[in-house]
């Protein structure tokens, strides 16, 4: 589990995060939501310990990360798996040497561990036989795929994926949310993503958290959005009148 | 990852580095060849002079400006495109010193390469100017060699080296320094990249006179 407690971040003169607390269960997936600009992903920057924090505490099932020396941080680091907006693969490497890169850094496994492990991440997000390629050569889908193959090499315990289907049609959109959410599951991660596909938010969103302004806005999950009445949930999540018209309708059959 | 640094740093640049000593050591023989009209002068000087413009200046400092051309924006852009893309926040997430991951092979690489690449300008310059006096038949082959061998002092190598080696870290280090905090996007990037090479230039003329103040005179 991790947890966040009152978290607060400026940058220069303008405050992004503002009291930020909230706890992300094991085994679930939680998302967390708003606009573009409301400090989502400044929170997992923080949380992920790319951002130092101004005050407040991170706790990866109770060590707190921020006043952490960073020796200790890079022992917690090796358990948190990421997964990028722009999937930030090693360009210069092969989709294999890719996956292999943090078994070759942090284990001390053999080549054949390696490589087996390799193949194992490849085969469970469907990449058999593409280890060659190289990340130019893979289409957005594949690249993400890739990313995910990456994160889970070294069996994290904490997985964080940044607008994971930003860049993707709808289709392979479903096929990465219904990834992390399997991976999720099966292996009792505590996964976090930060979205504002909605499309991501009524698949997999076990636990929502939606922030606005830097401050947590709500918190629910991907039934309870539907019926909520906070104003500020409504006008980001059914803005258009299509997403509106849905919405009633939904309400009208929970009724 | 030192093998592939030295093969981008080092071997990647042995064909510019021989084309540039070659015609700049036949150049240099040429004009100061021309300049030599006073029958007090022996023909020889012609040699000695080539063989001293070459290793105390032209291949260790000259050589050392083109490369912080070509290999300092080439790492100023690597290591950009590395930071906009985030690859380097991978690095940082999976644990790893990125720092240290990124530059100490490269920075390990010029050192141990650079000088490998001016001991070879050095030779390819004297050849370019032998082959230039001697094709133009302003020179027999003995007189320039005896030239080459006059007044040559061991030491004048080990000063170009030694500023070798602090050429290769300075370009290696500003040009992974500007790469590594670009901020922004691809425009950012090539900025940041030129900058890389203006500062690495402008630093080597400066170690160029405090080194050669330290240990000429």
């Amino acid at each position: 589990m991790i947890s966040v407690r009152n978290i607060n971040k400026t940058f220069g003169k303008q405050q992004v995060l503002y009291d930020v607390g909230a706890d992300f269960q094991s085994g679930r997936v939680n998302l967390i939501i708003g606009q573009s600009g409301q400090g989502k992903s400044v929170l997992a920057k923080c949380m992920v310990g790319l951002h130092e924090v101004d005050s407040g505490q991170i706790l990866f099932d109770g060590r707190d990360f921020t006043s952490m020396e960073k020796s200790d941080r890079a022992e917690i680091r090796q358990e948190i798996g990421m997964l990028f907006q722009g999937s930030a693969l090693f360009d210069s490497m092969t989709v294999e040497e890719n996956v292999k890169f943090p078994l070759s850094m942090f284990t001390k496994m053999t080549k054949k561990e390696m490589q087996d492990r390799v193949d194992f991440c490849l085969e469970r997000v469907n990449l058999q036989g593409r280890n060659a390629l190289y990340p130019s050569e893979c289409s957005g889908g594949m690249q993400k795929r890739v990313g995910i193959a990456r994160a889970i090499a070294m069996n994290p315990k904490y997985l964080f994926c940044d607008e994971p289907n930003s860049g993707l049609d709808p289709k392979t959109a479903i096929v990465i949310d219904s990834l992390i959410k399997d991976i999720t599951y099966e292996y009792g991660i505590t996964t976090i993503v930060i979205t504002h596909d909605m499309n991501s938010v009524m698949e997999i969103g076990d636990h929502v958290i939606f922030i606005h302004q830097g401050k947590k806005w709500w918190e629910g999950d991907r039934h309870s959005i539907i019926t909520t009445d906070n104003p500020e949930i409504e006008a980001f999540v059914f803005a258009s009148e299509f997403m509106k018209k849905i919405r009633s309708s939904l309400k009208e059959r929970i009724k | 990852m030192l093998m592939d640094e030295l093969q981008f740093i080092g071997i990647n640049s042995i064909p510019i580095v021989a084309l540039m000593s070659t015609f700049m050591g036949a150049v240099i023989s040429l004009q100061t060849a021309s300049n030599m009209d006073s029958p007090l002068l022996p023909a020889y000087t012609v040699g000695y002079i080539t063989q001293s413009s070459i290793i105390l200046e032209f291949s260790p400092t000259i050589i050392s400006l083109i490369l912080a051309g070509k290999v300092g924006s080439n790492i100023a852009s690597e290591i950009g495109t590395m930071r906009i893309t985030e690859q380097i926040d991978a690095l940082e997430i999976m644990g790893v010193n990125s720092i240290n991951h990124l530059m100490l092979p490269k920075i390990l690489a010029s050192i141990l390469y650079f000088p490998v690449l001016i001991v070879f300008s050095m030779f390819l310059g004297m050849f370019g100017g032998f082959l230039a006096l001697v094709i133009s038949d302003l020179q027999t082959t003995e007189t320039y060699i005896l030239g080459l061998r006059s007044w040559f002092d061991p030491y004048n190598i080990f000063y170009a080296l030694t500023k070798t080696v602090a050429f290769g870290f300075i370009i290696v280090s500003i040009s992974s320094f500007y790469g590594y905090y670009v901020k922004g996007g691809s425009l950012d990037v090539g900025k940041a990249s030129t900058k890389a090479v203006v500062v690495s230039s402008v630093v080597i003329l400066i170690a160029n006179f405090i080194i050669t103040k330290l240990m000429l005179l």
